[in-house]
């Protein structure tokens, strides 16, 4: 077995990164960053770093893809390959085409998908920078870049992980812990609809460990939904507070 | 029950509007007894039915609406029209042709060729089909000269103002003329380029505060020093 | 991955899950009957074809050696890959592995390696030059609905068949030997597939209920009870409540088919 010289979490239940528990990564959400996509947002969650550009509704092509009766979603997972340590080849891996499926199913509960027929949505995700629960943070910052686009939700979708490490159950796993730790458990829902659409687990739990990592990420999840709702609304809110500078002038 | 936003609160979607006795309206939907607001937008009741005013859409074709859009593709009997819209719009040939043609492509793209813009009217539309235009009105067809601008569509309005007074005043305040698509596309001729910019200057501001208050005054006051500088250039 | 199924057909499986059946007669958490035959493959080292209702997968484990992953010298490589072969739908087409084949084939691989089934220090030939490596290799024959539970079962299945190459190193070379061992497991995870129709919950869903059910989620669990894999799938979304009762139920069934199994 590899020898861990340090502990993941200590006996005051502080771990590595200097977090309690229930503690979250700083999380930094921008909306609106890129000009050519109908709809961006970039996060800084941790030390990652994902950007996210989403074009739609429009025509699908090839066309044997589009549905007669909805809107398709398409969603690309891709990794740089200088977000992680080990140089990673450009070409997809099989854990990308993973990530996009069950991405691209944990916002398709947010769309009124029936309401667009014959057109598809693309939804590009970027990591430039990796440091464990990207697929969160992706969500989250996909779910904004939606709602910039103007396409209408039922409610943004947000993500947090919860997992083990030593014997605790903690939030927001960062890459050591989830290497190293002993379960992973990434969780996305829609707050206002009590929805969970996004639940995967990797590790050892038992059933009782599942349902308290469950409720911490969906606590997680609260949080940063808040965050969310305030980077939407950051956007127009400036634009208002220059109006009243401009006038007190 | 009171509703849970004040007027012209701003709201994100998912934000628990109303519950009980009111009507979903524009932007908003219901489920299980309550409405919620599906986009980011600026929140209000009129009458019991909840509206959220939002502040990006992008434009869903309906049967009516004037639009403009650029050729796309020129076809055996028709030409694809760009509308900026989730759906491709065909333009047919009979329809601009006033007497029966011969299905050869030339003489089509001599008539409407790749990148011209018009000015259409969107004849039918379903969910089933791609949006017809039509052409065959006063006022529409080919554009030849003046500058596009694109806003969101949802703004449209509020370059219209009230009874077209905000647009009135920009049409005279720099002497041109403006076609406003309901697809968020705007055209705009004027004497000079100068007097374009200006219009085009407005209507961008107009998009960006939509917002906030006291619009129209800042409209007249930017409209104003423009032209006072001009006089002044003019006098030297 | 849509089958053609007709509105009326939609709002018959629904209303039957309604009264709390199903349309092939089983209760909501009864799985299908299971039929499992291993060794069918004499080249393969190890080898299990399951019939889960009309599901069919076969499943063959091909040993190789070669080196460890450079982060993990001290194991063995366990690898499993999935291919929905066009002949078991009309919906499968030939090609690369899709979206579709890759989700089953990582879920396989999870409920396997998270459980620990396979003690991979035991296939270590020579610490940091030589290692076993396990290839599994899902082969969907016929799909009539639940793949993952089918594949899952099948692979833990032909794991239990596979025997190694005996070896010996001889003058610093590896020379493979007569005879084989068998492969050592410790774990043997049991996945069960949850769909959700109507806001009810039925186990093992067949072909036409997935064309129906919204959401759908897996859990694997070991001989111990504990989960090792979950994934959601499908474009709907489930209550947490629905969660922890799933979550029960998953643990209930995956007790009764290891007696069943006798696992």
């Amino acid at each position: 077995m590899n020898e861990k010289t340090e502990k993941l979490i200590d006996k005051k239940g502080i771990r590595l990164d200097g977090r309690k528990a229930d503690e979250l990564r700083p999380v930094k959400l921008e909306v609106g960053v890129l000009p050519n996509a109908d709809g961006s947002a970039y996060i800084e969650h941790g030390k990652n770093k994902i950007l996210v550009g989403v074009f739609g509704p429009r025509e699908v092509h090839p066309k044997h893809l589009s549905r007669p009766d909805r809107m398709v979603i398409r969603c690309r997972y891709h990794m740089a390959p200088f977000s992680v340590p080990e140089r990673k080849s450009p070409a997809p891996s099989r854990r990308e085409v993973e990530l996009g499926k069950v991405i691209k199913e944990s916002l398709e509960p947010a769309l009124f998908t029936e309401l667009y027929p014959r057109t598809g949505l693309d939804v590009f995700i970027e990591v430039l920078q990796a440091d464990g629960g990207t697929r969160c943070a992706s969500i989250t910052a996909a779910a904004l870049a939606i709602a910039d686009s103007g396409i209408p939700m039922r409610d943004l979708v947000v993500a947090c992980a919860a997992g083990k490490v030593e014997d605790t159950v903690v939030v927001d796993l960062y890459d050591a812990e989830d290497k190293l730790g002993a379960a992973d458990v990434p969780v996305a829902y829609m707050p206002n609809l009590n929805a969970v659409t996004l639940l995967q687990m990797d590790g050892t739990l038992s059933p009782d460990e599942f349902e308290k990592a469950v409720s911490m990420a969906m606590d997680g999840c609260k949080k940063i939904y808040a965050l969310q709702k305030e980077a939407l609304k950051t956007k127009y809110m400036n634009v208002k507070e220059e109006i009243k500078e401009e006038n007190e002038e | 029950m009171p509703t849970f936003f004040e007027t012209k609160q701003l709201v994100t979607p998912g934000e628990l509007l109303a519950e009980g006795e009111y009507q979903a309206g524009e932007n908003t939907y219901l489920e299980g007894g309550k409405i919620f607001a599906s986009r980011i937008g600026l929140a209000d009741c009129d009458n019991k039915r909840v509206n959220v005013v939002a502040l990006r859409a992008f434009y869903v074709p309906k049967v009516g609406d004037i639009v403009i859009g650029a050729v796309k593709e020129v076809g055996f009997n028709g030409w694809t029209i760009d509308i900026k819209a989730p759906y491709e719009a065909m333009l047919r040939a009979s329809d601009v042709l006033s007497r029966p043609f011969k299905p050869q492509n030339d003489e089509l793209s001599q008539v409407l060729d790749a990148g011209d813009l018009i000015v259409a009217k969107i004849a039918s539309y379903d969910r089933a089909h791609d949006p017809q235009l039509t052409v065959g009105e006063p006022g529409l067809g080919k554009i030849t000269r003046g500058q596009i601008m694109r806003v969101t569509p949802t703004k449209i309005p509020r370059v219209i103002g009230r009874k077209g007074s905000m647009i009135s005043m920009i049409k005279e305040g720099t002497n041109c003329q403006i076609i406003l698509g309901l697809n968020g596309v705007i055209l705009v001729t004027g004497k000079n380029p100068d007097d374009e910019e200006l219009a085009m200057t407005a209507i961008k501001k107009i998009e960006q505060e939509s917002h906030t208050t006291g619009l129209t005054d800042r409209i007249t006051q930017l409209l104003k020093e423009e032209k006072a500088k001009r006089e002044e250039n003019k006098v030297e | 991955m849509s089958s053609l199924i007709t509105k009326v057909r939609q709002k018959q499986i629904g209303q039957t899950v309604d009264t709390g059946k199903r349309l092939d007669g089983r209760s909501l958490n009864e799985y299908r009957e299971i039929k499992i035959e291993q060794g069918l493959i004499e080249k393969a080292e190890g080898s299990a074809r399951i019939l889960l209702g009309k599901t069919q997968v076969l499943v063959g484990v091909k040993v190789g050696t070669g080196e460890p992953f450079p982060d993990t010298p001290n194991e063995g490589v366990m690898t499993v890959n999935a291919e929905l072969v066009p002949l078991a739908s009309p919906t499968f087409e030939p090609g690369p592995p899709d979206e579709n084949s890759i989700e089953l084939a990582r879920i396989v691989d999870r409920g396997i390696r998270e459980s620990k089934a396979i003690d991979t220090e035991k296939l270590v030939i020579e610490p940091g030059k030589k290692v076993f490596v396990v290839f599994v290799d899902v082969y969907v024959l016929n799909h009539d609905g639940n793949l993952i539970d089918a594949s899952a079962l099948a692979a833990v299945s032909a794991l239990l068949n596979t025997k190694m190459p005996n070896y010996e190193i001889k003058d610093g070379e590896v020379k493979i030997k007569q005879g084989y061992t068998p492969l050592p497991l410790r774990s043997r995870p049991i996945t069960i597939t949850i769909g959700k129709i109507n806001d009810k919950l039925i186990v093992d869903p067949w072909l036409e209920e997935e064309q129906v059910m919204d959401a759908r989620i897996s859990m694997a669990i070991n001989d111990e009870g504990n989960i090792c894999a979950v994934q959601k799938g499908l474009s709907g979304y489930f209550t947490p409540q629905q969660i922890i009762e799933a979550s029960k139920l998953a643990q209930e069934k995956a007790t009764q088919l290891r007696k069943t199994l006798k696992w």
